[in-house]
């Protein structure tokens, strides 16, 4: 046996034609490195993401998921109810509410009318409330599902149990699992990427953590200003031919180190900094938005340098151009205790122009059908009013579990359908009620994996997204 | 988990030489069994098929079980493709060959109390230690060799950074290398056990376990109070504490006959559990979930199983059951949570300082009154006057009895006139209390909220979520006067408080809305807890004397918060009464003294009323201000504990059917699992028992599970590699052996850690080189065996503390308050009300990584990026990824560079000095403790000389720094 250390038997050129971006000397390439690392085992920051085999065909190959932190109100959005408007400052009769329990109200609150009016659009003749006028001439693409519940009725635990199956913190997001499932399709991105709009998060970075799987599958964060990843710019004063010298400098001593002790971790090492400087070059590329066309900026509403939920998006589809794999926007601010029509004008007046054109934007490109676009809440809002003095709150909704609305496009959804119904109040789901865990294992679905199948062991036991539950749900399917 | 696979594949190579013997049930089969049959034949009765349990001896089955396994039809065929599960080749011949020699059952390996084992025969093994010659007797077996010894100064770095966490300094290295005695290395080991930086590196893998962090997690993720129990840690690993010791205090120091302070500190091991406090949450319910939090966390820092498995069913691989697991939780639900104010001399001694300070500064404002404001001695008699008007006499109101939908009342006081309510609070409390009759006709009722120091923030309310601290809220008070047919409710017609004040500024407070019908509405003393303050309710006609009362009191809005401890009592004089404002009169005696002529009081007496005036004239509010707060100034630092229900007050625990909440069953006692119990002595009843019996001889887990992760921190490993799992689907031990050698050895030492460590580092194991030869790479790329010492990257706070220590800026400062360093813009804003980050001034940004502020919900950056978990769930061994943000970190995070650019000031000054080659000779060492060789010292040369023609000396000599602390070896453990 070979007893010297494995780095000597590599051939020497080969790092150097490898090496990345010409910065010299840096070290492995990532064939040289695969071929080093060609086994299972080695917590390789690379082969980790190497793209992996789904279960079955796949309908989609990434995913956009724009959540509505806060919980839009399906009432106004989507789901019209009449009866609220004729029964309005009623209490709903004590069969219907059960022993629900609530954040703010108390369960006899009066009932709260609409307060937009709806109409039919597109061929589909699906039914939007007033304030999307944008999403009108998209929402032939949409389907729309009016019958999502869920477990939690308080936001952070909600809000964790849509992104990560379980109520409480330590679970990994979808996101995660996705990349965990699927790998990555770019090496110079980070494939889970997050960006936020809106106010701070309830659920905090755990909504994007990767719980218990390694940490590299967690989302990475791109952040609004100067630096949208952390710590990603060079400081002036060591770039150019500085960070030339230190690269190189650094390829330089960690390989003498791989050739003297000959732990496959330091080649590791050495790919991780050559990803970094990939990094480097490729999100300052995606991000400049100077080759996008007026066109496209006024189609979105972006102003390019302005932080925005429209230029979040149009980022996202920049992302998915470069086969970045999960893009999750999250919005927050819908949390409308107190005036949810003024709440529901703001937020719409933030989202829903850009919202439109990434469907649009999407399709006209070509990346629709290959894209699923996910949009929702953590739950919905009551049918009953949250009017409270002490707190000085009037015409808003609480949170309200048992039905809300989200919608999906692309992907291999059912474009142009409308699924689901509740009762007359908007209370509970009458008509094919599908549960977060459904929407979950769907959504894996379309990516070609099997939500029971896609598991990890920890605890002594195989987790999966949807724990033991969720069933896919045919009808959303094209 | 591939270690796990791993293990499986080695044992299975081993076993094939071994073929022709029945294989080996714990080793071979049950791994087999447990991965693919137990889920339907295991211990779970509900989800159990055919009637059939493969996990226990006895089902007769064999025949059925080896035809099942080899057939081929997919109706027929076991486990059932629909399970996901197949068998191997392998797998199938293991289980025929195992049920062919008869289907020996052995129980489980870890529920089989650790014996001492001989010392295995090792060829060579003169004079090796223990440790060495079972890990020598493993190698030869496989057929690999042990690597020689590290050399002295890749040794005496990793002994400092594993035993303190902290590099060497050059000179310390030095030392070390130049120290010719024999015993030169135990002696260096002895020094470091001793150093006061142990605890603070050792603590840290504590803390992981305990979820420790200084926020309470979920939407608001506010800030608590809980780093004295940090700093307990701390201390009790420097103390060597025994672990045994360790873990009673922690588990139940409340409970120990004459509990120390530090005893209570202690119990916060188990108050690291999240708090939510998001508008409108049941406070129980998120109770519930910290209960089987802490229910999970026992499992795996103590017993190394995965008892959370059994929260929703039986338990699928390990013996235990649903109400098992309900047992367990009954053993800890059983204690109240307040925060604690730690007794302390110097508080006590500041208290009295600024009481002094205020004395001097109320004498002070009254002998140079500000003329301004009006005549002093004319606003002082009327307030006098005003004071005597309202000043009646108040009677007590004896309570008979009290009752509450949930929190515990106790009537206390001489007259049996107070209430002290605890324990579990709901958003809507209602209290009902039957009063004695009184003598005397009543014309008004006083409420007197007291403060406490065994309340929230010292009360008098018991908001400990959402609201502030101590509040409270009274939306309705009740009064009714008979009982039965004869019952009628008083009506109030005015009511007055000394104060009052919402929450919720804007929205109003006061005693009067308190009987308007609304429960949205109330009386709330906010802004002014640990003060007493009263409130008089007037009744529209006097209530006849003789007659019984009750009183039902409402609380709540959407957060939790009725009264924590308050007095009743009447008055008959005429007209009714009006609340008196007299500031910090906690005891009331002053009010007594408004009652007493003018030629009864005494100069003290005067001075008490003359000071009460002070602090409440509208006219010198501005001026008393700063007095207010010196009074009201809290001193003591306050911690969170658990308590002990009081013999009576019991919690009851029920069995929750599918672990939710919602669905409370039968009624559990606290019992320990029937396969943890062998019957031998008693059953513990309580937290205290349950504790001493986890480290216990009884207890076959506590031992192992801890040798086993001390081990792993030193090797990268456990001896079991699933850390927190020594159940069923965890990984089996690679050297058993030494697993219960280590084990008994460290119960023997009694619970010793710091001789632990020392038997570990002491180890030629552990002296080993870390090269990797491709021999290794080729035969153990994991290092199950030992052939050589493991390479680790650094720990997230070990990587900055060595950063901090290479660039001469660490500050030795223990223990204390969490800390702010320095870290990029933007980082916490992520979180729930857009928090900014406001970094420490001074050496607080310097200080060790442990005192960093942890928020949960948006975590130090750094520390995330390396992988330092959030403090959500217990984690007993964290992950040592390499990503490509690690890389942007070290490049470009500013304490990085704010370092580097200190190392840099001072290499260009040897620079300066002695020339370039000393000062690169010097980063170099201090960096990676090594000196360079002559290939490095050249690159390093080149990259001087290159950057110091381009740049100012301080930018070169920084661009050195920062491209050292980027080197593999600058963050890794040789």
């Amino acid at each position: 046996m070979d007893s010297r250390p494995i780095a000597a038997r590599l051939d020497r050129r080969r790092f150097l034609q490898d090496s990345a971006l010409g910065l010299g000397g840096l070290g492995l390439g990532p064939s040289a490195l695969a071929q080093l690392l060609g086994r299972d085992g080695v917590d390789g920051g690379e082969r980790r993401f190497a793209p992996r085999a789904p279960h079955f065909r796949p309908r989609a190959k990434a995913v956009i998921h724009l959540f509505m932190a806060g919980a839009p109100s399906q009432l106004e959005l989507f789901d019209p109810k009449p009866e609220l408007t004729r029964l309005e400052g009623q209490p709903l009769p004590q069969s219907i509410i059960g022993d629900q329990r609530y954040a703010f109200i108390r369960p006899d609150a009066g009932v709260l009318g609409p307060r937009f009016p709806f109409a039919r659009h597109g061929e589909s003749g699906a039914v939007l409330g007033e304030p999307l006028r944008c999403l009108r001439s998209v929402v032939d693409k949409l389907c729309i599902v009016r019958s999502i519940h869920t477990d939690q009725f308080n936001h952070a635990p909600a809000q964790l149990f849509f992104n990560s199956g379980f109520g409480q913190p330590g679970r990994p997001s979808l996101g995660s699992w996705v990349l965990y499932g699927l790998g990555a399709e770019t090496e110079n991105l980070p494939a889970f990427v997050v960006m936020s709009t809106g106010s701070g998060l309830s659920g905090g970075t755990a909504l994007w953590s990767s719980g218990f799987l390694p940490a590299p599958y967690t989302g990475v964060r791109f952040r609004n200003g100067k630096d949208p990843i952390l710590n990603l710019s060079t400081p002036t004063e060591y770039r150019g031919a500085a960070q030339a010298d230190t690269f190189e400098l650094l390829g330089e001593l960690n390989r003498q180190r791989f050739d003297a002790v000959g732990d496959p971790a330091i080649a590791t090492r050495i790919a991780s900094f050559e990803s970094a400087a990939r990094l480097q070059v490729a999100a300052p590329e995606l991000l400049d938005l100077k080759s996008e066309s007026q066109e496209t900026l006024t189609l979105y509403g972006c102003e390019p340098e302005r932080p925005s939920f429209a230029r979040a998006c149009l980022l996202a589809r920049r992302m998915i151009e470069r086969g970045v794999r999960f893009v999750n926007i999250f919005h927050e601010g819908w949390d409308a205790h107190t005036d949810v029509r003024g709440n529901t004008l703001r937020n719409c007046r933030a989202t829903d122009q850009a919202t439109a054109a990434l469907i649009a934007d999407l399709d006209r490109r070509g990346l629709l059908d290959d894209t699923l676009v996910v949009w929702g809440g953590e739950f919905g809002r009551t049918p009953m009013v949250e009017t409270n003095p002490a707190l000085g709150r009037k015409l808003g909704r609480d949170h309200h579990p048992q039905a809300f609305t989200m919608w999906f496009a692309g992907g291999g959804v059912r474009a142009g359908t409308t699924i689901g119904q509740t009762d007359d109040f908007g209370f509970h789901i009458v008509e094919d009620p599908i549960h977060v865990h459904d929407v979950q294992a769907t959504i894996l679905h379309l990516l070609g994996l099997d939500h029971e199948r896609l598991t990890y062991r920890h605890a002594g036991r195989d987790f999966r997204l949807t724990d033991v539950h969720g069933h896919v749900v045919r009808s959303m399917l094209a | 988990m591939p270690p796990f696979r791993f293990l499986g594949l080695v044992v299975c190579t081993l076993a094939v030489a071994a073929t022709g013997q029945a294989p080996s049930y714990s080793a071979e089969v049950r791994p087999i069994l447990a991965d693919n049959c137990f889920r339907c034949h295991g211990p779970d009765a509900a989800s159990r098929e055919a009637n059939l349990r493969l996990d226990v001896p006895g089902h007769g089955a064999g025949a059925e079980v080896r035809r099942r396994i080899a057939a081929t039809a997919r109706d027929e065929v076991m486990p059932p493709p629909h399970s996901g599960k197949t068998l191997t080749a392998g797998e199938i011949e293991t289980l025929q060959r195992w049920l062919a020699a008869g289907g020996e059952y052995e129980r489980h390996w870890s529920f089989v109390p650790p014996l001492r084992p001989a010392l295995p025969a090792v060829a060579r093994g003169g004079g090796l230690r223990p440790i060495d010659r079972f890990v020598r007797a493993r190698l030869s077996a496989v057929g690999l060799h042990a690597s020689p010894a590290a050399d002295r100064t890749t040794l005496v770095r990793r002994l400092y950074l594993d035993l303190i966490g902290l590099p060497p300094t050059p000179a310390q290295a030095q030392a070390f290398v130049a120290d010719e005695r024999p015993d030169a290395y135990e002696r260096l080991v002895d020094e470091l056990l001793g150093s006061p930086h142990y605890g603070e590196h050792q603590a840290r893998r504590w803390l992981d376990l305990a979820r420790y962090a200084d926020t309470n997690g979920y939407e608001k993720d506010r800030a608590r109070s809980i780093w004295p129990w940090r700093d307990w840690v701390i201390r009790a690993f420097n103390a060597d504490m025994p672990f045994d010791e360790f873990t009673v205090r922690q588990l139940a120091g409340d409970m120990l006959d004459d509990a120390s302070p530090d005893d209570l500190v202690a119990t916060g091991f188990h108050r690291n559990t999240m708090l939510n406090e998001e508008g409108g949450i049941d406070p129980l319910e998120f109770r519930f979930h910290a209960m089987a939090d802490r229910v999970a966390t026992t499992g795996t820092a103590f017993l190394g199983l995965t008892l959370g498995c059994a929260q929703c069913h039986t338990h699928k691989f390990d013996p235990i059951t649903h109400r098992e697991y309900y047992g367990l939780m009954a053993f800890l639900d059983n204690a109240d949570e307040p925060d604690y104010l730690i007794p302390d001399a110097a508080a006590d001694a500041r208290v009295a300082a600024n009481r002094e300070r205020a004395a001097g500064q109320l004498a002070e404002l009254w002998e140079n009154w500000p003329a301004e404001v009006g005549e002093r001695d004319v606003l002082f008699a009327t307030w006098l006057e005003r004071g005597r008007d309202r000043a009646v006499t108040w009677a007590p109101l004896r309570i008979r009895a009290a009752r509450s939908n949930l929190p515990t009342l106790r009537i206390t006081g001489r007259d049996d006139d107070t209430i002290v309510a605890s324990g579990d609070i709901t958003k809507r409390d209602t209290y009902r209390l039957e009063l004695a009759a009184s003598d005397e006709a009543i014309t008004a009722i006083r409420l007197e909220v007291l403060p406490d120091d065994r309340l929230p923030a010292r009360g008098p309310g018991l908001t400990y979520y959402e609201g502030r601290k101590g509040d409270f809220f009274l939306t309705e008070l009740e009064l009714t006067i008979g009982s039965g047919d004869a019952a009628h409710r008083v009506e109030f017609g005015r009511a007055s408080a000394s104060y009052s004040q919402n929450q919720f500024r804007r929205k109003s407070a006061a005693p009067a809305l308190a009987f308007d019908g609304d429960l949205q509405t109330g009386w709330s003393t906010h802004g002014r807890t640990g003060e007493r303050h009263v409130a008089v309710f007037v009744p529209r006609a006097p209530i006849p004397a003789g007659q019984s009362l009750q009183l039902v009191m409402h609380f709540g809005r959407h957060f939790a918060s009725p009264l924590g401890k308050f007095r009743l009592a009447a008055t008959s004089a005429a007209g009714g009464a009006e609340a008196i404002a007299l500031p910090f009169d906690e005891a009331g005696t002053r009010e007594g003294l408004l009652r007493l002529p003018d030629r009864n009081l005494s100069a003290a007496d005067r001075r008490r009323l003359r000071d009460a005036f002070l602090l409440s004239e509208p006219a010198v509010a501005k001026q008393v201000a700063t007095i207010r707060r010196l009074l009201g100034s809290a001193e003591h630092r306050t911690t969170l504990i658990l308590r002990e229900r009081p013999a009576g007050e019991r919690r009851v625990t029920h069995r929750h059917h599918r672990g939710e909440f919602l669905q409370p069953k039968e009624i559990v006692t606290p019992h320990l699992p029937e396969a943890l119990f062998d019957g031998g002595g008693e059953q513990p009843r309580d937290r205290l028992g349950f504790a001493r019996w986890l480290v216990s001889t009884q207890n076959p887990l506590t031992a192992r599970v801890v040798v086993n992760r001390e081990w792993a921190a030193f090797f990268g490993r456990g001896i079991v590699a699933t850390v927190d799992d020594f159940g069923a689907q965890g990984a089996l031990p690679t050297h058993p052996r030494l697993l219960d050698w280590l084990a008994v050895g460290f119960m023997a030492d009694g619970w010793s850690m710091k001789r632990l460590h020392r038997r570990i580092v002491t180890s030629a194991t552990y002296r080993q080189s870390s090269r990797v030869t491709a021999e290794h790479l080729a035969r153990d790329p994991d290092n199950l065996w030992l052939a050589r010492a493991p390479r680790l990257r650094l720990a997230a706070e070990v990587l900055r503390d060595a950063a901090l220590v290479v660039a001469g800026k660490l500050s030795t400062r223990r223990f204390g308050a969490p800390v702010r360093p320095p870290q990029p813009a933007g980082v916490t804003e992520i979180a729930f009300g857009r928090p900014k980050w406001r970094a420490s001034e001074g050496a607080d940004r310097f200080r060790r990584s442990l005192y960093t502020w942890q928020k949960r919900t948006a975590p130090f950056a750094f520390h995330a990026t390396f992988d330092a978990p959030s403090g959500e769930l217990c984690l007993a061994q964290r992950e040592r990824s390499d990503t490509p943000l690690q890389a942007l970190t070290l490049l470009n995070d500013p304490m990085m560079l704010e370092l580097a650019g200190a190392l840099g000031d001072q290499l260009a000054e040897v620079a300066g000095e002695h020339g370039s080659e000393a000062a690169v000779r010097h980063g170099f060492e201090r960096v990676l403790t090594r000196e360079p060789n002559g290939e490095e010292l050249a690159a390093l040369a080149r990259f001087v000389a290159r950057r110091t023609r381009d740049a100012d000396d301080a930018t070169a000599w920084a661009a050195l720094a920062r491209a050292l602390f980027c080197l593999d070896e600058a963050i890794t453990r040789s």
